[in-house]
Formats: structure tokens, sequence, C-alpha cells
């Protein structure tokens, strides 16, 4: 018992001193980071010294050129001598990720937030842009992330996405027989791509195709092509009605899903027309839907200027023939309706590390959107349509899908369509988003009535949006 | 000798001591201090007492759901896990060629990952259930069958090894005794065999209910929830709490000190009863 005893008070005795180190090494951290701070607003105004910085940290969001950022970074650290830490995470795993890294005593210098809810989460974490060369750089200031006078987080890529089309088998089918239309131009509608559509899978096996559209792939997490951002086409005509449906959208306590038959029109669509059984849906993933197009063995395929590499891989779709149409839903006046434009791609820097970091985190962004070797990586590597003014006119990527992009945005501008803004930008968490692709899934699989999908998401907004 | 080890005991043990403290008691307070606050990393957090507490249970009916999902799948599992682990005990220990091939075979699945084996089972059960037009994610029962078969598959192996250590250790007079007594196979095994092994019981049923109710990687590559959350189990629904809503981080660090407690309680209830049963040899 007595040598029980002596055992428990050393054990006690070992447990306080390291609980007093370890306190000791917060406290002496606590100090490092309020000094930290207030050198940071000290001197944003005046350039900070950063030449003793050895590396700089940044949590990449994009897996899919996960290795072109390495390449950019080993560049950089030749050319300044300062290294680029690129850590990627991988599908669907950006918050998580980045709230794990972020507890370490090395956390990420650039991240990235996905608009205004990302910010909420985030805020304590973002520094203040305002100043810095990099917002000077962005063309529409109005697209940044603003809180009050700061701004906190930059846009950097600008991205679209609507139905992915195949020239090639359209052209095939309009030649058939009794085709419903003479050109993709006379499908500016829902009921007239609808007509288009069933008569496609009735001819299906006349045009080579398994169906008109790829899997909708409804596994967990590969579910966000439904559940974000055809989700947004009901959101952004709910919210569009008075101002910014971003703004609008992140601000609605409630969700009346107004436009939810309209939902239910395209995504009927697309399961019904689809290369896989409704049945089988739940183990398709993005990837998978990816390969059917790129194989020619589907039509369309609802997708954003970011899926080129993955249709490239394929071999079979010719670069000329790669389209967009517009996603129709049955709105009024759809006819003028463009792409889905906008970014969930915003910059933002970790206020937490010390000045000089923060000002050679910034100074390797700005390197990469204006030095020659950097804009020709963000061209040609990265594939990125920017939003910056140091990229001229002819500096565009030339990936077909970003090409058709700019055409419709320069429709856009001219007048001739209205590009759906990315009001899901403003859904509540993420949480809502899984809540509803698991809807979304027993729904094709008939385990659901629409009208409880509807009501659950309903339900789910509000909770979403007071937890 | 004894004044010796009494003497040196605390020099010798510190190193361990220490480095259990900071790798396990430490996060482990932290963690409970946690559960009563709202932050988002573990270095700016704001007391809020037992909110996270009440969120955790009214919130949502998942961390419920994932409780009685995960209970069900504990009891299907343990008895299926320990009687085909125990059967194959008993046959690998009879003089049949190749015990030991079988054995090393059988011990095999225990060595690879959960996310793979759940990727790898996902295909194979998908690749199975194609041909009757449905995936594993169509009905909730498909995924619970799947989640038993997988454990089954990964953890008799390892069961069974530990049976046959317990089998082998059986003194053969006690056999013999009996079979002199005119005790016929049966009443070899429910009087001689069950009480001798009684040792391996207790550990085998402890690492399979701690096991089961710990289920994580297998969950997640699995079935990941689907359809509908109905698959989750406890530690993927504190995952998802923890990760997938703004600022829920506290709730989910209470649904982990409210999993720990179940775990503890249950897991120290059936060592206590097991134990009990142990005879000396």
């Amino acid at each position: 018992m007595r040598k029980f005893k002596k055992v428990l008070a050393s054990t006690l005795a070992g447990v306080l001193a390291v609980g007093a180190l370890a306190g000791c090494g917060e406290s002496g951290n606590n100090n490092n980071n309020s000094t930290a701070s207030t050198a940071s607003t000290a001197t944003t105004d005046s350039k900070v010294d950063t030449s003793g910085v050895k590396s700089i940290y940044f949590l990449n969001f994009k897996p899919e050129i996960a290795d072109k950022y390495e390449a950019i970074a080993a560049k950089y650290k030749e050319e300044k001598g300062i290294e680029v830490r690129v850590q990627t995470a991988a599908s669907g795993e950006y918050e998580k990720y980045l709230t794990s890294e972020m507890g370490k005593s090395d956390p990420p210098t650039i991240f990235q937030i996905n608009g205004p809810v990302g910010y909420q989460n985030w805020k304590d974490y973002c520094a203040n842009l305002k100043d810095s060369e990099l917002y000077n750089l962005v063309s529409d200031k109005s697209m940044a992330v603003t809180d009050g006078d700061g701004v906190y987080g930059i846009p950097y890529v600008v991205e679209g996405y609507g139905i992915i089309y195949n020239n090639a088998i359209m052209t095939k089918y309009f030649a058939t027989e009794g085709a419903k239309a003479a050109s993709m131009d006379e499908v500016n509608n829902f009921a007239k791509l609808k007509e288009v559509v069933e008569d496609m899978t009735a001819k299906k096996a006349e045009l080579g195709i398994d169906g008109v559209f790829g899997s909708t792939s409804l596994k967990t997490g590969d579910d966000w092509r439904w559940q974000t951002h055809l989700m947004d086409l009901p959101l952004y005509y709910e919210f569009s009605a008075d101002g910014n449906s971003v703004s609008n959208c992140f601000n609605a306590a409630t969700l009346d899903f107004k436009y939810a038959d309209n939902y239910k029109n395209i995504f009927d669509l697309y399961t019904n027309n689809s290369t896989t059984d409704k049945n089988l849906l739940g183990g398709k993933t993005v990837s998978d839907s990816m390969a059917e197009f790129a194989a020619g063995k589907c039509a369309m395929i609802q997708n954003g200027s970011w899926a080129w590499d993955d249709i490239k891989k394929g071999g079979v779709v010719k670069e000329e023939d790669v389209k967009y149409l517009p996603i129709y839903t049955g709105v009024e006046g759809e006819e003028k309706q463009g792409l889905c434009i906008g970014t969930e791609n915003y910059f933002a820097i970790n206020s937490e590390v010390d000045a000089a970091t923060q000002q050679a985190s910034i100074d390797f962004l700005v390197w990469l959107f204006s030095s020659d070797y950097g804009k020709n990586a963000v061209i040609n590597d990265l594939g990125f349509v920017t939003p910056f003014t140091s990229f001229g006119e002819n500096e565009k990527p030339s990936n077909p899908l970003a090409v058709e992009l700019l055409a419709w945005s320069d429709k856009a501008a001219k007048g001739d369509c209205k590009s759906v803004e990315w009001a899901f930008l403003g859904i509540p968490s993420e949480k809502w988003k899984s809540d509803f692709g698991a809807s979304l899934l027993e729904y094709v699989q008939g385990q659901k009535d629409w009208t409880k999908v509807v009501d659950d998401a309903k339900t789910s907004w509000a909770s979403e949006r007071n937890a | 000798m004894e004044k010796a080890i009494k003497k040196w005991f605390p020099l010798f043990a510190l190193p361990t001591l220490v480095s259990f403290a900071i790798a396990f008691l430490i996060p482990f307070a932290m963690g409970i201090y946690l559960s009563f606050c709202k932050f988002k990393t573990v270095k700016k957090t704001e007391f809020v007492g037992f909110d996270n507490y009440i969120k955790a249970f009214s919130g949502d009916k998942d961390f419920l759901n994932a409780l009685w999902f995960t209970t069900k799948f504990t009891i299907v599992s343990v008895i299926t896990i320990n009687l085909l682990a125990f059967v194959f005990a008993m046959l690998l220990t009879k003089a049949i060629k190749g015990t030991n091939f079988f054995r090393t075979i059988f011990f095999m699945p225990n060595l690879i990952g959960g996310i793979v084996l759940g990727y790898i089972w996902s295909m194979i059960i998908n690749g199975v259930l194609y041909y009757f037009n449905a995936t594993i994610t169509t009905d909730a029962n498909y995924g619970f069958w799947g989640l038993v078969i997988l454990m089954n598959w990964q953890l008799i192996g390892y069961m069974m090894i530990i049976y046959i250590s317990g089998i082998q250790n059986i003194s053969p007079d006690l056999i013999e005794a009996a079979e002199i007594d005119g005790a016929n196979a049966w009443e070899k095994l429910i009087h001689v065999t069950l009480p001798q092994i009684m040792p391996s019981i207790t550990i085998c049923l402890f690492l399979t209910l701690t096991n089961s109710f710990k289920l994580f990687d297998q969950n997640y590559a699995l079935t990941a929830g689907a359809p509908g959350n109905k698959t989750q189990m406890l530690a993927l629904d504190i995952y998802n709490t923890f990760y997938g809503r703004v600022g829920w981080q506290g709730v989910g660090q209470a649904k982990a000190v409210v999993f720990f407690i179940i775990v503890a309680a249950i897991a120290l209830t059936q060592l206590y009863l097991t134990r009990s049963k142990e005879v000396e040899n």
C-alpha cells in the first residue's frame, strides 16, 4: 500500500510538473500572439520586412491541380528563396482538414474560405487585406468577401457551370429522322430540352450512347453537383427578386423553396434519362460520371469549368465538341438565362501568424498572379479565369470549357443573357448540404416523397441557420 | 532487492508516466474541458456550461439514432464474431493437416486497415447487389449487414488466435479425467473447455465489444451513413458533428464525452461480469 501511495504521489507530481510546463508554454505563446497582432496592425500601411521568413504554408482547395501547385512552389523557392509548403485536402474534406491544421503550432498561412459562410466560420483567423497589393489587383472589388470596412477574402478564380454537352453526339441526333430540334440554338428552355432529351433516350441505340446524362452521382461526398450546384437555381430565383441573391440567401432565416418544382423538373430529367438505373446511383462518384462523358457514353453532364482535365483524359471527346448549355428548369423567362457564374474560391491570410509571414504569403500570391512565370502557370497549368487586372485581354486559358465560359460571360456583359449568381454560397452549413444530398438519394430510390424532401430541406434550413 | 525497487521505481517509471500524461491524461482533461466550451480551434475557447450537452441530445435525432444503430450492431457482431471465432478455434486445434496455414490465413484480414477494407467490401457488396439492381445505400439493412459481415471477416481471425491459445492451455489431464468419468463431447465442452478458457472469453468479449462500439473507419468507408444517416454509428456522428457544422465543435466534443462514458461503463461491466466467472487453474 505504501508503495502504491508513493507511485501515486510521484505520478501526480509528474502530471503537475508537466501541466505547469505546458501552462508556461501556453502563456508564452499568447504573448507572442499579442505582439504579433499589434505588430501587424501597426505595419499594414508600410511594407513589412520579410527577409526573416523561411517558409509559408499554402493549404490548397483543389485536389485536381495539386501537382501543378507543387511545381509552382518549387519555382518560387528557386527564384525568391522562400519555401512554399503546399498541402492539399481531399475532395470535400477541406473544412475538416483546415480545422485540424489551424489548431497546430505551424498553421497554414494562406488558406481558402468559400464565401460569406466560410468567413463567418473563420473570421477570427482572416487578416484584413484592404491595403494589400493583392486586393489592389482585383478588378471587380465587389466580388471580395468584406465585413464592415475590412476585406477578408480575395477571389482568385471565376468559374461557371451548366450542362456540358458533346456536340458530336448532338449533331448526330439532329440528323436523325424526326429530331425534335435542328440545332442546339433551339434548345433554350426546359420544355424543349425535355423533348429533345426524351427523344434521344428513345434513340440511344442509334446514337451509340448508354444514356443522355452521365450518372447522377449520389454517393455520399460525391453529391455536391446536386445538393449545392443544382440547388443554386431555385435559390437564385427565390432570392434574386430584390437585390443580390448571395447576400439575401446568406441572410435568409428560412427557405421557402418556391422553385422546388423546377428543381424536381431537371433532377427527374437527369435521373430518368441517365446512363445508370436509379437504384444504382447511390454508388456512383463524380469521377464515374465524368468518365462516362469522357468516353462518349453520354451526351450531357452537369459540371463546370474545372472539369476539362477529366474530359481530356478519356481522349474520345474532341476539344471543339465540348459546349455549355445553361441549366433550364422551367422558370418563366429562362430563355435569357446564362450559365451559373461566380466563385467560391477566396484566399484568406492567417491573421494568427506574425506580420512578416503574412506579408510573405501575400507576396507569393501577388507573384503568382502578376509575374510572367506565375501568370503563364495560372493560365496554362491551373487553367484559371482570374478576376485580376494583371491579366491582359489575350492572357486567358485556352481549354474549351474556359473559352466557352468567357463567351457566355461576354454574352452576359452585353446583356444578351443573364448569368446566374452563386446564391448557394449562402447555404447555412455543410450539414444542410449533406442532409439534402441524403434526401435526394432516398428520393431517387423511391423511399422518400418529393414533398417530404422539400419539407425536410426547409426545416433543416431554419434549424441550421439558427444553430 | 525490494528496497531498491521501491527506491528507484519512481525514477525509472517517470519517463513513461510523463509521456502518458502528455499524450493521454492532458488531452483527455482538455477534451472534457472543451466539451463545456464553444470553440473553433483549441486555442480560442469560450465557456458555455452544459449548453453543448443539451444540444447533443435535443439538437437533432442523429445522435440517438446512431446510438441505437450502434447498439444493435454491437449486439449482433459480438455474438457472431465470438461464436464463429470459437468454432474455428475448436476446428483448428484438432489434429488436422495445415492448421498453421489456416490460422495464418484467417488472421490476415486483421492486418488490413479499416478504410481499405471498407472500400474493398463496398465494391464487393455493390458488385453483388448490382444483380438485384441495388447498392449498399438502397436500404439501411444492407448497410447494417454489410458492416456485420465486414466486422466478422476482420475480427474472427484475431479472436480465433486468442481462443486457440486458451484451448491449448487446457491441461490434458482435465480432459482425460472427464473422459474417464464418462463425459461426452458436449459435456466436455460445457464443463471443461469453457470454464478453462474464461480468461480468453473475457478478453475476446472486451475486444469485440469495444471495437464494435467504437467502429469508425469501416463505417466511414462502407456506407458513410447513407441512406439518410440511417447507418451512421456514434463515432461517425461525432466526427460529422465536429466538422460538418459551423460552431458545433463543442457539441461534437460533448457527444464524444458521452460516448466515452458509455464505452467505459459497458466495458467495465463486462470485465467485472466475466472475470467473476474465471476459474483458478
